[in-house]
């Protein structure tokens, strides 16, 4: 149930996959231009972020912000069922998904009673999750990016390569070529030119448009408002211009009470972007009312689950569902800086996506993920609702050898009978003492015969060598030598 | 139903031990105690900031503020709201101006193309201002709807000096948003702005290249500038 489709694939759309990971690494690290992009990037937001936070007591904030997603989560069935209960009396038509397809059919048909055959669309990173606008496609209704970085992406017939930034992996020249190739603007490097041209390409859009598709950042039970962080204004276009409204979110997105959106407001823009504060923040509570001369005269609200109900289950991985999904993480990862947000192939790249990709689409299918890290701390230390990522990376790596709770669709995928074995091994001569010194000892002895060649291990590492005394040897040598000087 | 139910199922028992909720002390997002002074200067810096103008009035004379900023963009269509005393004095200021005054209070389906390509700037008032961030609060009414904060290039905001508070957790909480929010609340903190070009910042990508803010004061603490 929890576990994504991948037929759903868009038709001509360049793909990757999570199973490819290291293969596309490799890619990558071997495209310069990749990774120029990314290092610039990276190291602007990280400053960026830090001097946003320089006036605040983080911690505080940052436990308080944790708190409050701890709250929302101790509470996740009475608020979803709140959350209902108010945006119904306010209007907004809630439904519920078990898994991306579900609501992938549930858009669907609301597009078709009202005869659709254009939808824009804000960012929305769990439309992306369930391929919703391949799934449009096929149904004959043209599903259009209007932020400018998923527009660009979509001209190029990619998917985003960040959460947040979505254009992120593509320099002001490659962006020329895509809007000359795609829209006919001329070749330029003024970046004004670029927005300009955009912008008068998409307001058209906006105006022939019959449904607006958004995402959700935060979902008030309190109220049954739904609020939307941004910058461009199209997310206020495709959630005003429309006379159709649909909102997407995970069912994690709720909050309980309305005072919890300021904290996490205040962490979220300064963790993603550096920026005190957007542009805009856009609440929506219901849909136009009587006498009310603008906003769609329908608005309706899709959680999905798609896996988020599993990932509750279980104390430790819990924490995986506090995210709000800031991007820190990956703007923080030595691993993501180098190898770009295409090569987890997944919709949610770099540690957040490491942590939460297991659960969406199998161990099976992303088993190298848990692994891309190096367990630095610096996603774990950067999140603002203190999610224990490296944690959760080790607690995943445990899972996929079969070693944790089994609490994760694909858990055992990387298990194989040898490594099980050597580990029992290990396990029983570290445990006994005199096997175990008689073992070194020997190995010490024996050290001549170790290979110089220890399978990857030893791609870019020198082979291990015993050393002639074990440590035990040098220790028990060392106190004799000491207690011999005292008694002198 | 069906998913509703048993995505709630699944909730309610969950395999490990109930959850317990944690009190929160919202302490970090309050109690700034700065001065209307320390106020109006951040709020300014902020919004400068992200490339919007703040130009101080006198209460009484705001309307020729007004008026000389319509000029010097060379703003021909006005939209503006009738009722709110924002827009009816603006309106009786500039009767005999050269600025066409757009009327808003119509459904955006019979005005719609007018509205993306005939309006240069839109007129709104604003309930108040967060000194931390640079925000402005808007409530849209019929009176004053939401979009024309948005689709026209300019949007030309009056605030209230004295309606300025020091940050977003004071505003919700002082004036108990959560015992009825409106169809739309927004926050907007400067023209529309993106990043997306290789982190170049460019305004005016989908919403307005300029905001441009009136700060109204009391005739007695007009100090300064007009």
């Amino acid at each position: 149930m929890s576990v994504q489709s991948h037929d759903v694939q868009p038709q001509g759309v360049q793909t990757y996959s999570p199973r490819e990971f290291h293969r596309q690494a490799h890619d990558a690290l071997g495209n310069p231009q990749i990774r120029a992009n990314f290092r610039k990037a990276m190291d602007g937001l990280m400053t960026k972020r830090r001097d946003s936070f320089g006036d605040w007591d983080l911690e505080t904030l940052r436990e308080l912000g944790a708190n409050i997603r701890l709250r929302a989560l101790a509470k996740l069935p009475d608020l979803l069922e709140q959350l209902e209960a108010n945006c119904e009396a306010n209007g907004i038509r809630v439904h519920w998904a078990e898994d991306g397809d579900q609501a992938c059919r549930i858009i669907r048909e609301i597009c078709e009673s009202h005869d659709a055959s254009s939808v824009v669309k804000g960012k929305s990173m769990v439309t992306e999750e369930m391929h919703l606008n391949a799934h449009l496609e096929e149904a004959g209704i043209e599903a259009l990016e209007s932020d400018l970085g998923e527009y660009l992406v979509q001209l190029n017939e990619q998917t985003p390569s960040h959460i947040i930034m979505p254009a992120i992996h593509l320099n002001t020249d490659e962006i020329s070529e895509i809007l000359h190739d795609k829209t006919g603007t001329e070749r330029t490097r003024d970046v004004d030119y670029m927005t300009a041209a955009a912008r008068s390409q998409l307001r058209e859009r906006f105006m022939a448009a019959d449904v607006g598709i958004s995402g959700v950042n935060f979902a008030v039970a309190e109220t049954g408002t739904l609020c939307l962080v941004e910058n461009e204004g199209n997310g206020r276009m495709t959630t005003t211009v429309p006379p159709v409204h649909i909102a997407v979110t995970g069912i994690e997105k709720v909050v309980e009470q309305l005072r919890d959106v300021p904290p996490l407001y205040a962490l979220l823009t300064r963790s993603a972007t550096g920026q005190h504060v957007t542009t805009y923040f856009n609440m929506i509570s219901s849909p136009r009312k009587d006498g009310e001369h603008d906003g769609p005269k329908e608005v309706h609200l899709v959680l999905v689950d798609s896996g988020r109900s599993s990932i509750y289950q279980d104390d430790e991985l819990l924490d995986t569902l506090r995210c709000i999904r800031c991007g820190a993480c990956m703007n923080h990862c030595p691993v993501y800086t180098r190898v770009g947000g295409h090569t987890y192939g997944t919709t949610y790249p770099g540690p957040i996506g490491s942590i939460l990709s297991p659960h969406l689409m199998g161990l099976d299918e992303t088993k190298d993920l848990p692994t891309a890290s190096s367990l630095c701390g610096a996603c774990g230390e950067v999140c603002p609702v203190k999610i224990p990522i490296p944690d959760l990376l080790v607690r995943l790596r445990r899972e996929s050898v079969g070693e944790g709770r089994g609490n994760v669709p694909g858990a055992g995928v990387k298990r194989t009978r040898k490594e099980a074995a050597a580990w029992k091994g290990f396990q029983w001569l570290a445990t006994h003492p005199a096997v175990w010194r008689a073992g070194t000892a020997v190995a010490g002895k024996l050290k001549a015969l170790m290979p110089a060649k220890l399978g990857s291990w030893t791609d870019y590492r020198t082979a291990p060598r015993p050393a002639g005394t074990t440590l035990h040897a040098l220790v028990k040598r060392h106190q004799a030598n000491k207690t011999h000087g005292e008694e002198r | 139903m069906r998913a509703r139910d048993a995505i709630l199922k699944r909730l309610r028992e969950r395999t490990d031990s109930p959850l317990s909720a944690p009190e929160s002390d919202f302490a970090v997002v309050t109690h700034r105690g700065w001065s209307q002074e320390e106020r109006l200067a951040r709020f300014e810096r902020w919004i400068v900031s992200v490339h919007g103008e703040v130009i101080h009035a006198p209460r009484d004379t705001w309307t020729d503020t007004l008026a000389k900023v319509l000029a010097d963009k060379g703003v021909r269509r006005l939209a503006l709201g009738k009722e709110h005393p924002v827009a009816a004095e603006a309106r009786h200021a500039l009767a005999d101006a050269e600025v066409e005054l757009v009327d808003v209070d119509r459904d955006i389906e019979s005005w719609q193309r007018e509205q993306f390509e005939r309006v240069d700037a839109g007129l709104t008032s604003t309930r108040g201002a967060i000194a931390e961030t640079g925000s402005l609060w808007l409530w849209p009414t019929p009176d004053e709807p939401r979009l024309i904060s948005l689709v026209p290039p300019i949007h030309v905001a009056v605030l209230d000096a004295d309606t300025l508070e020091d940050t977003f957790f004071d505003v919700v909480e002082a004036h108990g948003w959560a015992d009825g929010m409106p169809t739309n609340a927004l926050l907007i903190s400067g023209p529309s702005k993106t990043a997306d070009i290789e982190q170049t910042l460019a305004y005016g990508v989908h919403g307005p290249r300029a905001l441009v803010v009136i700060v109204r004061h009391a005739a007695a603490a007009a100090g300064g500038e007009a």
